[in-house]
C-alpha cells in the first residue's frame, strides 16, 4: 500500500516541520530531557504488614468484592466454602493452577483453550494474580503463573482470585516496578466487579465482565 | 485537507446552538446532576492524595516531552508494535482512516463490527461511513449504546449519554430492543444491555477501538474502561483495529504509573476504573489473531507548530474540565456542535480545522480558570483560549467582510480611542451625553439600540457616571507629587 507509506512520511514530515527539527536528532538530548522530567510523586510505600492488608481489604470491600483472609494451608477449604456460598459449580481454571488450591469433590475444568461460547457455559473461574495494589484495590492479571488467557477471567460471571500477601504493594508506581519484567504480556488491571455509572451516575455492578468478584488473601 | 464525513460539525455557531439547548430544562437538569456527582467524587479522591500536584507536574512533563519528540516516539512505537506482531497504518485525514478501516473489515468479509467507545471514530464519522458500505457497527459502551440506539449524539467524553435520564433510556431500550415490559431501575437497564450485547460479543469477529495511550518503548496499547465491554472487544474477536490519534504516544511503560493515577481520579472520581487493559501486538492463544493500529493525524501535526497552543495535544480526555466548567454546566455538550465539547473542545476543535471551523468556540468560556485548576496534565486552557481569540481576530482582519464586521469595527474603534488619553476623555464626555436617552430610573441601561442590542439582551449595563474618575482626579487639589502623574495631553498608552 504505497499511499499508506506516503501518508507515513507525510505525517512524520509534517510533525518535524511543525516542531522545526530534522529527522536525525541527538539521542542523548532526548534521553537527558526524559531523565530530567519531574517525578516528585510518591513511589515507595509507607505501610506494611497488617496496615497494608487492611487497606487492600477495605478498598476491595468498597467495590463490593468479597474478601477472605486465610493461611496457605487453608486455601482449598476456603475455595470450597466460597463456591458453595455463591452457588457456583462448574469452575474454569488455567492449566497451571496449583492443585493444592482445589478442594476435592468439585468440578474444575482446565479451560485456557476454551472458546468464548464454552467459557460462557462456566459458572465461574478461579485464578491467581501477578501483583495487587492496596491503595486502589486493584488486582493485576497477566497470562502467566496460574492466571490464564484474558478471556478466561472475563466471560464467566464469577471470578475468585487468590492473592498472596507478598504480591500486594501499596502504590501504583510500586506495581509498575514489579510489572517491568513482564511488561509485554497481555495485562489486565481489575478493580472490583465490572460496573457502570452511565445512567444517572449511579454505580451499578456488573455489566459485561464478571458481576461477582471474591478475593482470597493468603498470609504466610 | 478534506473532511466530508464529519457528521457533527455544523455551520451554526456556539451562541445559536446554546440558545436552543438552554431552553431544554430536562437536559440542563440531567447535565447538572451528572457533572455535580462526578465533581464531588473527583474532589474527594484527589484530596486524599498528598502528591496530587507532583503527579500533575509529572503527567504534564511526560506528555509535553512526548509531543516535543513525537516523530521519534511514533516511529519507535511502530517498530515495537510490528515486532510484536501488530500492523501499523498511517492516516493523514478522516478519508484515509475510513478507507483503511473499511478495507480491513471488508477483507475479512465482516458485515458487523463491535466497537468500544472512541472519540476518534466519532471524529472521522466512522459509523456513518461503515453503514453506507453495508457494515453494521454496534457500540458496546452502555452510554454509547444509548446514544446509538437513540439516534442521538454523544455530549461528554466519559459519560456520553449524561444528558439522558433513566426514563429516557428506558424508552429507547423498550423501542429498540423490543422489550415493552422493561423497568426503569438502572439495574434493569444494565441487565437488558448485558443480554443484548453478549450475543454480539460471542458472534462478531471484528472489533474497532480507540486507545488511551500508546507506549513507544515496547509497542503496548492501553485502554481504560469500566464495564468490561472493552475487554470483550479486545479479547474475543479474531481481528482488532485500534484507531488512535498520533498524540496519544508516551515514551515508556513506567509513565503509565503517573497517568493511570491521574486519569481515573479525574475522569470518574474513582481511585482506579474497574478495568485497564495493556497489550502488545498479538499473543498466541490469547486474544485476537490479527491486530491493527491506525495512527490518525487529521489536523493534529500542524498544531505542534504553535508553541503556545501545542499544549492542547497533551490532553488525556478525562473530561474534568467539562465537569467543572460553568458554561458546559448550562448548555451541555451539544451546544459546542463538535465531537470535542467543553473547554478542551473549545481550544481543540478550531485548531484541528486550521481555525476554519468552530471559530465561535474560543469565545464559549468565561475564562474563570477552573479548567486549568483541574486538568491532570496542566493544560492552561484560558491562556490558549485567549491566544486563539487573537488568531480569530487576526484572520478576520485579513478579509474585507471581516474588516466590516461590527465586532471588528467596534474593536478597532476602541483601540483608536483607548490608545490615546485625549481621545478617551473626549469619548467619555460624549458617552455621558449620548446615554441619556437609554438610562433607566435605576441607573442601568437595559436596552441599547441597533447592533449594540446583543450586549444588553443578556445583561444590564451600568450607566456612565456624571463625573468620570479622570475628571475627578484632574479636579482634585494637587497634593505632593501624586497629582503630577495624572495623564495629560495626547500621550500614547502602550
Ligand atoms: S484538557 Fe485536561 S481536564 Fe480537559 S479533558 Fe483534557 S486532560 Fe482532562
Amino acid at each position: 500500500m504505497s499511499s499508506e507509506r506516503d501518508a507515513r512520511s507525510a505525517i512524520l514530515g509534517s510533525i518535524r516541520s511543525a516542531l522545526g527539527v530534522h529527522a536525525e536528532r541527538d539521542i542523548s538530548t532526548r534521553e537527558a530531557e526524559y531523565a530530567a522530567l519531574p517525578r516528585e510523586y510518591k513511589q515507595t510505600s509507607t505501610k506494611s504488614g497488617e496496615e497494608l492488608l487492611a487497606l487492600f481489604t477495605h478498598r476491595l470491600e468498597e467495590y463490593d468484592a468479597g474478601v477472605l483472609r486465610v493461611s496457605r494451608n487453608e486455601i482449598a477449604a476456603a475455595v470450597a466454602r466460597l463456591l458453595s456460598q455463591r452457588g457456583r459449580r462448574r469452575i474454569g481454571i488455567p492449566d497451571d493452577l496449583p492443585s493444592a488450591w482445589l478442594p476435592a469433590g468439585l468440578a474444575f475444568e482446565k479451560s485456557a483453550a476454551f472458546d468464548a461460547h464454552q467459557l460462557d457455559t462456566l459458572d465461574g473461574v478461579l485464578t491467581g494474580c501477578t501483583v495487587a495494589i492496596a491503595e486502589t484495590g486493584s488486582i493485576v492479571l497477566q497470562n502467566t503463573g496460574a492466571q490464564g488467557p484474558r478471556a478466561l477471567s472475563l466471560v464467566p460471571d464469577y471470578h475468585l482470585c487468590v492473592v498472596f500477601a507478598a504480591q500486594i504493594v501499596e502504590t501504583v508506581p510500586e506495581c509498575f516496578t514489579r510489572l517491568e519484567a513482564t511488561a509485554s504480556l497481555p495485562t489486565t488491571f481489575v478493580s472490583g466487579p465490572s460496573a457502570t455509572a452511565d445512567i444517572e451516575m449511579t454505580r451499578i455492578k456488573g455489566v459485561h465482565g464478571p458481576r461477582f468478584l471474591d478475593v482470597l488473601i493468603v498470609e504466610d | 485537507m478534506s473532511a466530508p464525513e464529519h457528521s457533527h460539525f455544523s455551520s451554526r455557531n456556539f451562541p445559536e446552538a446554546a440558545k436552543e439547548l438552554l431552553a431544554d430544562s430536562q437536559l440542563r437538569k440531567n447535565v447538572r446532576h451528572a457533572t455535580d456527582v462526578i465533581q464531588a467524587k473527583r474532589n474527594r479522591v484527589v484530596a486524599e492524595l498528598p502528591d496530587w500536584e507532583a503527579l500533575r507536574d509529572a503527567g504534564s512533563g511526560i506528555r509535553a516531552h512526548a509531543l516535543a519528540h513525537l516523530d521519534h516516539y511514533l516511529a519507535e512505537f511502530e517498530q515495537n508494535c510490528m515486532r510484536a506482531g501488530g500492523q501499523v497504518h498511517w492516516a493523514r485525514d478522516a478519508v484515509e482512516a475510513n478507507r483503511i478501516i473499511l478495507g480491513l473489515i471488508q477483507r475479512h468479509e465482516a458485515k458487523e463490527v463491535i466497537k468500544i467507545k472512541t472519540m476518534t471514530s466519532e471524529e472521522i464519522g466512522l459509523n456513518r461511513n461503515l453503514e453506507a458500505n453495508g457494515i453494521r457497527p454496534h457500540e458496546t459502551d452502555l452510554a454509547e449504546l444509548i446514544v446509538q440506539l437513540g439516534h442521538d449524539k454523544p455530549s461528554h467524553f466519559v459519560v456520553p449519554a449524561l444528558h439522558k435520564n433513566r426514563q429516557q433510556v428506558r424508552a429507547i431500550f423498550q423501542r429498540e430492543m423490543h422489550l415493552p415490559e422493561l423497568g426503569d431501575k438502572p439495574e434493569d437497564l444494565c441487565a437488558a444491555a448485558r443480554t443484548y450485547l453478549r450475543e454480539k460479543y460471542l458472534r462478531i469477529k471484528v472489533a474497532v477501538s480507540g486507545a488511551n495511550f500508546l507506549v513507544a518503548e515496547n509497542g503496548a496499547v492501553c485502554i481504560v474502561e469500566s464495564e468490561g465491554n472493552g475487554r470483550m472487544c479486545l479479547t474475543l474477536p479474531d481481528v482488532l483495529i485500534s484507531l488512535v490519534g498520533i498524540e496519544k504516544v508516551i515514551p515508556r511503560f513506567r509513565d503509565l504509573e503517573v497517568l493511570l493515577q491521574t486519569l481515573p481520579r479525574s475522569a470518574t472520581g474513582e481511585r482506579m476504573n474497574p478495568y485497564n487493559s495493556i497489550w502488545t501486538g498479538v499473543h498466541a492463544g490469547d486474544g485476537p489473531k490479527e491486530f491493527h493500529v491506525v495512527l490518525l493525524d487529521n489536523g493534529r501535526s500542524p498544531i505542534l507548530a504553535d508553541a503556545e497552543a501545542r499544549q492542547t495535544l497533551k490532553c488525556i480526555r478525562c473530561a474534568a474540565c467539562l465537569n467543572v466548567c460553568p458554561v458546559y454546566h448550562q448548555t451541555g455538550g451539544h451546544a459546542y456542535e463538535s465531537v470535542y465539547a467543553g473547554p478542551i473542545g473549545a481550544i481543540l476543535t478550531p485548531q484541528l480545522h486550521s481555525m476554519e471551523e468552530g471559530r465561535s468556540l474560543p469565545y464559549a468560556s468565561s475564562l474563570c480558570g477552573a479548567c486549568y485548576e483541574v486538568c491532570p496534565v496542566k493544560i492552561n486552557i484560558p491562556e490558549v483560549l485567549i491566544h486563539l481569540r487573537g488568531k480569530v481576530v487576526e484572520q478576520d482582519q485579513k478579509t474585507f467582510a471581516g474588516k466590516l464586521d461590527p465586532w471588528n469595527v467596534g474593536m478597532q474603534a476602541a483601540k483608536f480611542v483607548m490608545t490615546s488619553a485625549g481621545r478617551f476623555t473626549l469619548a467619555q464626555h460624549m458617552g455621558q451625553l449620548a446615554q441619556r436617552a437609554f438610562v433607566s430610573k435605576n441607573g442601568f441601561i437595559e436596552h441599547l439600540p441597533f447592533m449594540l442590542s446583543g450586549w444588553t439582551q443578556t445583561r444590564d449595563l451600568k450607566a456612565l457616571p456624571a463625573q468620570s474618575f479622570r475628571d475627578w482626579w484632574a479636579q482634585r487639589e494637587p497634593r505632593g507629587s501624586a497629582g503630577a502623574d495624572a495623564p495629560k495631553g495626547d500621550r500614547d498608552v502602550k
